[in-house]
């Protein structure tokens, strides 16, 4: 988050809006400690039962998507900024390589290069016959797997995790590429962050698919 | 009593034999009104199977799967799910429209994606996990 506020701040006199989405059935008291430290001045929204998501077809964070003045998608979900470096980090010490931490930031920043040049220029908005190509295709399954979340957060929030277990794996199930609601489902290890030995087998088990696709940018 | 967890809210409702509810609940949750030719909602009216219409109530688990929609409820069938068809929402998003949505900040202020227009919009997702 403090670097969408440095977007933010970098384009100031611009007509720019973000909104940030915590997608974070724990509501806002999961979310304030993140956000208390950014202190952005971009609105930051709680989103428990992973609204935005399931309208827009988002599978992992971050995943964002750029609106244009009349309120139309010119880029329909993609990575924002994240890489798939993390994957090769040493397993004992959870360092990168310099290389890699290197390129990591390289991508980061092309990314937010392209933002602000879309932002300033229009640059990299995509027309609408090739946005609608590119929207994430919504299954029968996935609008199943939503219902089955809803329920299983709802049971989860109102005291009655053994049975929300239930729900949560079997939205989970019904769509698997949804790392947003396996690891919402899973994120009540030792750390709070749902990257425990499950979340690594389950990343090894992409093999060479990734789980940050790169955007289709200059530099990315 | 039951709960019915649409989209975008939440309701504590009466409810026998599953989701059987009074026409009046069944238009708050649903939008649709209870006629005699079936539900309507504008000009459209869908017709109701037979067991959908019970002692004047109707079960509204029953009319949202006729649309087409999932439903999904907890085993003792007190907390229910009516979700949005894939269909539904594939159309909606390939309008290009970017859905729109109203959710709070942390001090529980809501905001609204359509609020922002005139402005370009960067729509981005995190999560603390």
């Amino acid at each position: 988050m403090p670097v969408w506020q440095q977007l933010f701040d970098s384009l100031k006199t611009e007509n720019f809006a973000i909104v940030a989405v915590a997608e974070e059935s724990g509501g806002a008291d999961a979310a304030r400690p993140w956000i208390a430290q950014a202190n952005p001045s971009y609105p930051c929204l709680i989103d428990v039962d992973h609204r935005v998501a399931a309208l827009y077809g988002m599978v992992n964070v971050p995943q964002c998507v750029w609106i244009d003045e009349a309120g139309h998608i010119v880029r329909p979900p993609e990575t924002a900024g994240s890489t798939d470096h993390f994957r090769r980090m040493d397993p004992v010490t959870r360092t990168l390589s310099a290389e890699d931490q290197a390129a990591r930031a390289g991508a980061r920043t092309a990314y937010l290069d392209a933002v602000r040049d879309w932002v300033r220029t229009g640059r990299h908005a995509l027309d609408a016959d090739y946005a609608r190509r590119k929207l994430p295709r919504i299954t029968p399954d996935m609008a199943l797997a939503d219902a089955n979340f809803r329920l299983g957060i709802w049971l989860r929030r109102n005291g009655r995790p053994d049975e929300a277990t239930v729900y949560l794996a079997e939205a989970s199930r019904l769509h698997p590429e949804s790392w947003n609601i396996w690891r919402q489902a899973a994120d009540k290890n030792e750390t709070g962050l749902a990257a425990g030995p499950a979340f690594w087998d389950r990343v090894q088990a992409l093999g060479d698919r990734p789980y940050y696709p790169p955007p289709d940018l200059p530099g990315l | 009593m039951a709960v019915v967890l649409t989209d975008s809210s939440e309701f504590t409702i009466a409810a026998t034999n599953g989701l059987c509810v009074s026409p009046v609940d069944a238009e708050a949750v649903t939008g649709w009104t209870l006629k005699p030719e079936g539900m309507c909602r504008d000009d459209l009216c869908v017709p109701l199977t037979g067991d959908a219409r019970r002692d004047g109530n109707v079960d509204i688990a029953a009319f949202w799967r006729t649309l087409g929609h999932p439903v999904v409820s907890d085993r003792p069938g007190d907390v229910w799910v009516l979700g949005t068809a894939a269909e539904s929402r594939a159309t909606a998003l390939s309008g290009l429209e970017a859905p729109d949505f109203t959710l709070p900040d942390l001090a529980g202020v809501p905001h609204t994606l359509s609020a922002f227009r005139g402005n370009k919009v960067f729509l981005t997702t995190w999560a603390s996990w």
